[in-house]
């Protein structure tokens, strides 16, 4: 008996955990669902209560810091660290639901598209490369500038926009699978297409699957931002790290906190949705690979 | 002839044919033309050829998974050539297939004991999971496969269990017809040895017709009862395995079988030639 | 009779990974211009000899005991340095899959060439002449298109000549055969042996023919050497071990083999007694570690 390349569930799950890189991001990623979830007993002050009088305060350690704000607080008194905290709220849900959703269309579109073939992939294929030749943020920005601000838009708006990565990569692995011989196989014994489809196929083209939604979350979150920062997000009130950042910007000099905290906070997400998603990547592919 | 089980009739099989998105018509590639074959019930016959002569397009075109163009295709006195998929389905339990690369025909992601019982239940040849579970390890006793297979992957076994899974597969469907897919290539002399045994025994067993390719003449010799030649798409010879060894008729019969080395001293074996060798080799062309 | 151009005494190796032994206590001799075939199947260690002889033994493979002398110098013991310039300028590979031996990005003539360009320091126009001369010899018409072309431009037959000729382009004393035609259809097959032979008698070179068949061996092997388990099992005249074999595996492996002359060959797997034979045979002998 050889060692043990990832295939079974089993072995599958192990190898994952075992993998650096998947500690590391997946770490992050957990730390940061625990602390959307937790928010409201976890956040130390209510991120809307302004406090004029206190101002811009920079984050202890520094001269002029007030006990209770650790990471100093807006123009308007607001809490940084208890707004970047909920501000976790919108960007991971963003994350997972845009991400979700944009890979069940587009994966179901490319399995489509990839065993049928003939005018079923013709129709598909055209329709991605017309999608695809639109820019993205743009075109993002203008569905919710039309549609209106809200978190249920800027999910709609990154489906819209995104579907088509994923249709393209199952796609392709679709057609890959299709040709090799255990299909052939299956073929042989007379299953049906569609149970070949869901069961020989779709099991091969999972691992790369989840690791590219993992990479999307993180495309996901920078888009929430850019649309927060535009203004364009959910409502003011509710606090994004792009809004920070909208807002941290025009007081860069006097309150560069404002700024800081949610462009890091922005920047370790991203970094450690890629960095699951490369870690699932090596750690889901099968090590034989023809 | 009554007698057959599976015969095919001047079947032609090309590839790339059709209009473009715009009208234009693509040039096809031929890659069997007037190819007719018969094998008879309990039968085993051997299609011999080298690469690019098309013997694995005919093994997939007899299977009908592969389309044809033109000719007919008939088993057991029924015409399958254009069938549609859901009637073929009971069909396709008596004819099955075994690969070479048993590594690359069993799916990675599923258990042996998923690959091997489902088709079983899928066909109705077992009643129910125990039924077919009972199956399998009566199979695997007699294939020497320890029965803790079923709960391994494939990348857990060694080549020669895995060879002897695929094997098993298709035995337990009971099929009339089995096309054995250069099944013995690349294997040592006596894993080979043991897997053309396995066959021959299992044909005589469950009365198999068998369709063997190989590109080793020495191999067919060993375990079919008849043989065709085929020759980029064509049939160059065919006949009884006695007549055509000891006698072939055609030039690139008699190079193929030249080509052999057999493991006896021959000192003029190297520098004797027959003529008809591959095409294209010495001049330079692909 | 002068001494052997290839001389492998008591030459043990064992994986690292594992600690299993990977060659047992294995001697042998080529002499020059002599073709020995190295055979056994799968595992028997012949490419494990073969990447010794060439200096490519991975990093996983521990020697353990042994010598490798070639033309007198033991190739284990030398530095990395003259190690390479010997083995590239007096041994030679001819590989085993045509298909992904060259380089697909490159140009026959650029790959031609580089050893003479490497070891004989020849300039662009001297390299042209000596490939087209090479080219010649294993008699490949249009030699100039072939030197334009890519790989993938060419046959597999037509591959494996390239190949052959880049192996005798530095006038090689021993050239390692590693299963040359394994991956080629028969006829094919055929004219390349014959193009090896006749190469090799040409240029008097010595001819190691890494194999697992025997059809081969008995047609241009002079010498066989037979290998099971990382152990010299069987060696001697080719003749000698096909008419008369001493060893009960020989004689096992010679049945077993098909052959389109005898309707009942190949049916016939190598006994379990006589591996269990072997494997207790095989243990009798471990070296003492």
């Amino acid at each position: 008996m050889k060692a043990a390349s990832p295939h079974g569930i089993g072995e599958t799950l192990r190898a994952c955990a075992r993998d650096p890189k998947v500690i590391a991001g997946g770490g992050f990623v957990l730390f940061l669902l625990i602390l959307a979830l937790a928010a409201p007993w976890i956040a130390p002050k209510d991120p809307l209560e302004q406090d004029l009088i206190l101002g811009a305060t920079p984050p202890l350690g520094f001269a002029g810091a007030q006990p209770g704000n650790w990471l100093g607080t807006d123009d308007l008194g607001r809490d940084v660290l208890s707004r970047a905290i909920y501000g976790s709220r919108i960007a991971l849900t963003v994350a997972f639901v845009a991400s979700s959703l944009a890979a069940t269309l587009g994966a179901t579109l490319g399995l489509l598209a990839g065993w049928y073939r003939g005018w079923v992939d013709v129709v598909i294929s055209r329709l991605v490369e017309i999608w695809m030749a639109f820019p993205p943020v743009l075109l993002s920005i203008l569905l919710v500038a039309v549609v209106g601000a809200g978190v249920g838009s800027v999910i709609g708006a990154i489906v819209i926009i995104d579907w088509t990565r994923f249709c393209r990569v199952v796609r392709a692995e679709t057609m890959g699978q299709a040709r090799s011989d255990y299909v052939t196989a299956a073929r042989a014994i007379g299953f049906p297409q569609m149970r070949i489809l869901i069961r020989e196929i779709f099991p091969n083209v999972l691992p790369v699957l989840i690791a590219l939604i993992s990479l999307e979350m993180g495309i996901a979150v920078i888009v929430e931002a850019i649309l927060s920062f535009v203004g364009l997000s959910v409502s003011s009130d509710v606090p994004t790290w792009g809004g920070m950042i909208a807002q941290g910007r025009q007081i860069l000099h006097q309150g560069w906190w404002v700024l800081s905290t949610p462009l890091l906070a922005l920047f370790l997400t991203v970094l450690a949705f890629n960095l699951l998603g490369e870690g699932l990547r090596r750690a889901l592919d099968p090590v034989m690979r023809r | 002839m009554s007698d057959d089980l599976l015969v095919a009739r001047d079947v032609e099989v090309a590839f790339g044919a059709g209009k473009s998105l715009f009208g234009a018509v693509k040039a096809s590639v031929k890659v069997l033309q007037g190819v007719s074959i018969r094998i008879g019930r309990a039968e085993t016959v051997g299609i011999v050829g080298e690469s690019g002569s098309g013997k694995t397009t005919l093994g997939r075109a007899l299977l009908r998974l592969v389309d044809v163009t033109s000719g007919e295709i008939h088993f057991d006195g029924q015409d399958i050539t254009r069938l549609p998929e859901t009637a073929m389905r009971p069909i396709r339990r008596r004819m099955q297939l075994i690969f070479q690369d048993p590594m690359a025909s069993l799916n990675p992601r599923h258990t042996i004991r998923s690959i091997v019982l489902e088709p079983m239940i899928f066909h109705g040849v077992a009643s129910n999971q125990a039924d077919a579970e009972a199956r399998a390890r009566a199979i695997f006793d007699r294939f020497s496969l320890p029965a803790a297979c079923l709960d391994r992957y494939p990348h857990e076994l060694s080549g020669g269990q895995r060879q002897r899974v695929g094997i098993a597969r298709v035995a337990l469907l009971a099929p009339d017809f089995v096309l054995a897919d250069e099944i013995v290539s690349g294997l040592d002399v006596s894993t080979q040895a043991q897997a053309l045994n396995l066959l021959k025994e299992l044909s005589r067993d469950l009365g198999l017709s068998m369709a063997f390719i190989s590109h080793d003449l020495s191999v067919i010799r060993a375990v079919c009862d008849r043989v065709y030649v085929l020759r980029a798409g064509r049939i160059v010879e065919e006949g009884p395995c006695e007549e055509v060894f000891a006698s072939p008729k055609d030039e690139y019969t008699r190079a193929l079988l030249d080509a052999i080395p057999l493991p006896r001293i021959d000192p003029d074996w190297l520098a004797r030639t027959t003529g008809a060798g591959s095409a294209g080799d010495m001049d330079g062309a692909k | 009779m002068s001494a052997p151009i290839l001389a492998i005494s008591n030459l043990s190796a064992m994986s690292d990974r594992d600690r299993t032994p990977i060659l047992r206590d294995v001697s042998l001799e080529v002499e020059r211009g002599e073709t020995r075939g190295l055979v056994g199947e799968s595992g028997a260690g012949k490419s494990t000899i073969a990447k010794a002889i060439l200096g490519i033994l991975p990093r996983t493979v521990r020697v353990t005991g042994g010598q490798v002398r070639f033309e007198g110098a033991d190739l284990l013991a030398m530095p990395a340095g003259p190690l390479r310039r010997l083995i590239g300028e007096r041994i030679a590979l001819i590989p085993q899959d045509p298909m992904t031996a060259l380089n697909p990005g490159r140009r026959i003539e650029a790959q031609l060439t580089d050893g003479p360009r490497l070891w004989r320091g020849l300039d662009a126009r001297a390299a042209r002449t000596l490939s087209l001369k090479l080219l010649d010899e294993v008699h490949i018409r249009d030699p100039e298109r072939v030197l334009r072309s890519f790989p993938h431009e060419l046959s597999g037959g037509m591959r494996q000549r390239v190949l052959i000729a880049a192996a005798f382009a530095l006038e090689p004393r021993l050239i390692v055969a590693d299963e040359p035609t394994t991956a080629l259809d028969v006829t094919v097959q055929k004219q390349i042996l014959r193009l090896i032979r006749n190469m090799q008698s040409a240029h008097g070179t010595a001819v190691i023919f890494v194999t697992h068949n025997l059809g081969v061996v008995a047609q241009i092997c002079d010498n066989v050497t037979l290998l099971f388990g990382g152990r010299v099992i069987e060696a001697g005249r080719t003749a000698d071990l096909l008419e008369a074999p001493g060893h009960p595996y020989t004689r096992a492996l010679l049945e077993a083999c098909p052959r389109y002359d005898r309707p009942n060959a190949g049916l016939r797997p190598i006994p379990e007694s006589v591996i269990a034979n072997l494997r207790a045979e095989l243990a009798r002998a471990r070296a003492p570690r």
